[in-house]
């Protein structure tokens, strides 16, 4: 098993950072252009009409208090719900991620081109105007340039949050430095997330230290050459999103080189994608599962995009829309989210309307995998046998001096208010983690109980009880492979992933977590020894490529 | 020639504030004339009208026969040189770029626009190989104030608007600067309109002087006859202060004498 620390993984890491780092480039400079091509007209027409000033900068100083992760996720909803704001966008990736990131960046634009035209003292304007300037000649030649540095350091200012926001793209599904991150976070994998954080750092640094170059030059006499740093600016542009993805190419392209071609398409397919998008939420088992869906899509030489980190809500979503083409989601999860259920019922109910809701939308499911992944909350062995806790009935009894730690969702969750309600749940103290950090938390004792999948591995391994659910408050949680629209019907998808259904024990499942979470395993290895330990039976002919893709 | 014909203007529409009331006056060709007058008695007003960066709301104002509202008020400021306090010159321009703007807003050649430029510098007396490349904040109060005036007239123009041109500087510059603005307007015999609040300016530059209160004009005279027969009490009284501060250093330098 690669050690991440090591030098090679170390050198592997940072190749795979490299289009990340020029699709999160793209994204902050897209977004950063569009910002000041808003801001600076409207800016202009601000400054010429003070009255209206207050209230568009009151609004976007109010766009600003919004939380990044919230601005972006909530762009999702708007495109979707609009159309692409009638333009036909994406609601996923890109469109969302840019969007959100310009409205992000307009409030330090804007204040700041505003505040310098209101600053050219009003003296010099009348007296351009009457030596007979038009008023575009004086906004040109007077006020742009008086105002230029104050305007300059507001685009600073904006670069360096767009940047360091741009990191959030990633659980909207647009590919960023957020992805190293996200999954560095969540995988424990320290070395992935300094990588990230590192170039994101790095990137903003730079951007900043150009664009300060620039501001130097325009407010240098006689004007300097805005040349140099706009030179500087396109090369960064022009390294990072050919040269580094070309300098990575050798070294981490094999899943498009290696791969065999995808079979000549016969008559009547011509409309199937060539590449298959596979989603992935932020947690460990969705790494490994997306991994596994690659595998066994590579293996019938269908290449494979994994798009990783993504909101639980927007996945599902993207998947509707055609966004993505498979991701496995969870019975339970659709059954309270998308089917507004409050209540547990017996899991062959719930996955048969859940399937039932699934078809409905167009979308395929290709039946459960074999495990559950349902939430529970679990406690310390010592409190259990301390205060002899085996359901949520007694946990009821002595919750009001106990404290609870749980995920970002499950507080806000109807799993938490059925539970609530049926147990007369009431905790002295609730407190939300980063799921990485649960586990390490109740065994530190900073909570006394926490909300945990039951798949995870790290149940058995840190000595937890999972609490009985005896009223069925929750539901149950079957993971299930779900089809997106491009794909629902595409022969060469369904023979890779229908037979991985009942195949996947729960047993396996938590030891390939494990795997990750405490071995510190990359997912596509703990992918491959599940695939290798599960007992797979092909329903499908073996493709002909199938040979060369098993490794 | 500049032709103002029964002129008013109001700012607030609403009151009954007049800044400017039934003006009447009429400036020769190559006649100085200032306006004089205290804060708030129209006098800016009444000159901003003539560039209309203040339209008039009622009478007429007519330069070289044509009414000023019948033309692009762009193309009519390019044709009338304008002065301000403190000069007005373009912080991030270099001299040879403040005095060159009009000329290059109008369309000149390179060439011709350096050689006006070199003409200018010399006519307000500072050398161009000094002065040329410097920017604004690099000269003292009264050099801006000199490439204010040879901005004003690169471009030749006809009419010459000065407001209070030389209220920030130092007596001594001052001074000078007055007798610069007497020499070019002899020189050049433009048509020029001088705002100041300083009578003794008025009255030893201008060939005549219109005093203004209240918006109103309360007499247009020659200095001479200003002093001589003043029309009301409040131009008495204006002339009256000037007299005082003579007596009053003619006592000081005889007292200085005897004592």
């Amino acid at each position: 098993m690669a050690d991440p620390d090591s030098g090679t993984g170390l050198g592997k890491l940072v190749e795979g950072a490299a289009p990340l780092l020029a699709s999160h480039l793209v994204l902050a400079l897209v977004s950063l252009a569009v910002a000041v091509a808003i801001g600076l007209p409207l800016a202009v027409v601000l400054a010429r009409r003070p009255r209206l000033a207050g209230p568009v900068l009151t609004i976007a100083g109010a766009i600003q208090t919004i939380p990044g992760l919230a601005l972006l996720a909530l762009m999702v909803p708007v495109l979707a719900a609009t159309g692409g704001l009638g333009v036909g966008l994406s609601s996923f990736g890109f469109a969302p991620a840019a969007i959100a990131l310009t409205l992000y960046a307009l409030l330090p634009i804007l204040r700041n081109a505003v505040t310098g035209l209101a600053g050219v003292d009003a003296a010099t304007v009348e007296a351009a105007r009457g030596m007979g300037m038009t008023s575009g000649q004086v906004l040109r030649r007077v006020e742009l340039p008086l105002a230029a540095r104050v305007i300059a350091a507001g685009i600073r200012t904006a670069s360096v949050w767009t940047v360091g926001a741009a990191t959030l793209a990633t659980p909207i599904g647009q590919p960023c430095l957020g992805n190293y991150i996200f999954a560095g976070l969540q995988t424990r994998s320290w070395s992935m997330l300094l990588v990230g954080v590192g170039a994101a750092a790095a990137l903003a640094l730079i951007l900043d230290a150009i664009l300060a170059a620039a501001e130097r030059a325009v407010s240098r006499r006689p004007r300097g050459r805005v040349a140099i740093p706009g030179g500087a600016l396109a090369a960064l542009a022009v390294l990072v999103i050919w040269v580094l993805p070309w300098l990575a190419r050798p070294a981490d392209a094999p899943a498009t080189a290696r791969a065999p071609r995808p079979p000549a398409a016969v008559p009547g397919e011509a409309a199937r994608p060539t590449r298959i998008r596979v989603g992935a939420k932020t947690f460990t088992e969705q790494y490994i599962l997306a991994e596994v869906l690659r595998a066994r899509l590579a293996q019938r030489g269908l290449p494979v995009d994994v798009v990783e980190s993504l909101g639980s809500n927007v996945v599902f979503e993207a998947l509707r829309h055609g966004d993505l083409d498979a991701y496995v989601d969870y019975s339970g999860t659709l059954w309270t989210t998308q089917l507004a259920r409050d209540r547990g019922a017996p899991s062959w109910q719930i996955l048969s309307e859940v399937e039932g809701y699934v078809a409905s939308q167009h979308l395929r499911s290709l039946g459960p995998l074999g495990f559950q992944n349902a939430y529970a909350l679990a406690v310390r062995r010592e409190t259990a046998t301390r205060l002899g806790l085996h359901s949520l009935g007694d946990l009821a009894r002595h919750a009001g001096a106990l404290s609870l730690g749980a995920d970002y969702e499950f507080l806000s969750r109807r799993e938490w208010t059925a539970v609530r309600t049926a147990y007369g749940l009431g905790f002295g103290r609730t407190a939300t983690f980063d799921p990485a950090l649960l586990y390490e938390a109740i065994a530190r004792g900073e909570v006394d109980a926490i909300s945990a999948f039951s798949s995870d591995g790290r149940i058995a391994a840190y000595d937890l009880v999972v609490l009985a659910d005896p009223a069925a408050a929750l539901p149950s949680y079957d993971a299930m492979v779900l089809l997106g629209p491009r794909v629902v019907d595409d022969p060469r998808v369904v023979c890779a992933l229908a037979p991985l259904r009942g195949a996947l024990p729960v047993e396996l499942v938590r030891r390939a977590n494990l795997q990750v979470d405490r071995e510190h395993a990359p997912a596509q290895a703990a992918a491959a020894w599940l695939l290798g330990a599960a007992t797979i039976t092909e329903i499908c002919a073996a493709s002909p490529a199938a040979g060369s893709a098993i490794e | 020639m500049i032709e103002l014909v029964d002129v008013s203007k109001r700012y607030d529409r609403a009151g009954a504030a007049w800044a400017v009331q039934h003006v009447d006056a009429t400036i020769g060709d190559g006649e100085l004339v200032a306006l004089v007058g205290e804060s708030g008695s129209g006098k800016t007003t009444l000159l901003k009208m003539v560039n209309r960066l203040i339209d008039a709301d009622r009478g007429e104002i007519r330069v070289a026969g044509r009414n000023v509202r019948d033309q692009d008020p762009v193309a009519l400021r390019r044709t009338i040189g304008y002065v301000i306090q403190q000069a007005g010159l373009l912080p991030h321009l270099s001299v040879a770029d403040n005095v060159a703007m009009v000329p290059k807003l109008l369309g000149w050649s390179g060439r011709d626009i350096a050689a006006r430029v070199d003409e200018l510098l010399a006519m307000v007396g500072l050398p161009a190989e000094t002065f040329r490349a410097r920017f604004p904040d690099q000269l003292s109060g009264g050099q801006r104030q000199r490439i204010g005036v040879a901005r004003a007239l690169a471009a030749r123009p006809r009419v010459l608007l000065l407001d209070e041109p030389f209220g920030a500087l130092d007596p001594i510059t001052r001074m000078a600067l007055q007798a610069e603005l007497a020499r070019i307007h002899r020189e050049l015999g433009l048509t020029t309109v001088l705002v100041t609040h300083d009578m003794v300016e008025a009255l030893t530059l201008a060939d005549r002087v219109v005093v203004m209160s209240g918006g109103c004009v309360r007499q247009i005279a020659a200095p001479r006859e200003l002093l001589a027969a003043p029309a009301d009490d409040y131009v008495a009284r204006l002339v009256d202060v000037v007299r005082q501060q003579h007596r009053q250093l003619r006592a000081l330098a005889e007292g200085v004498r005897d004592g």
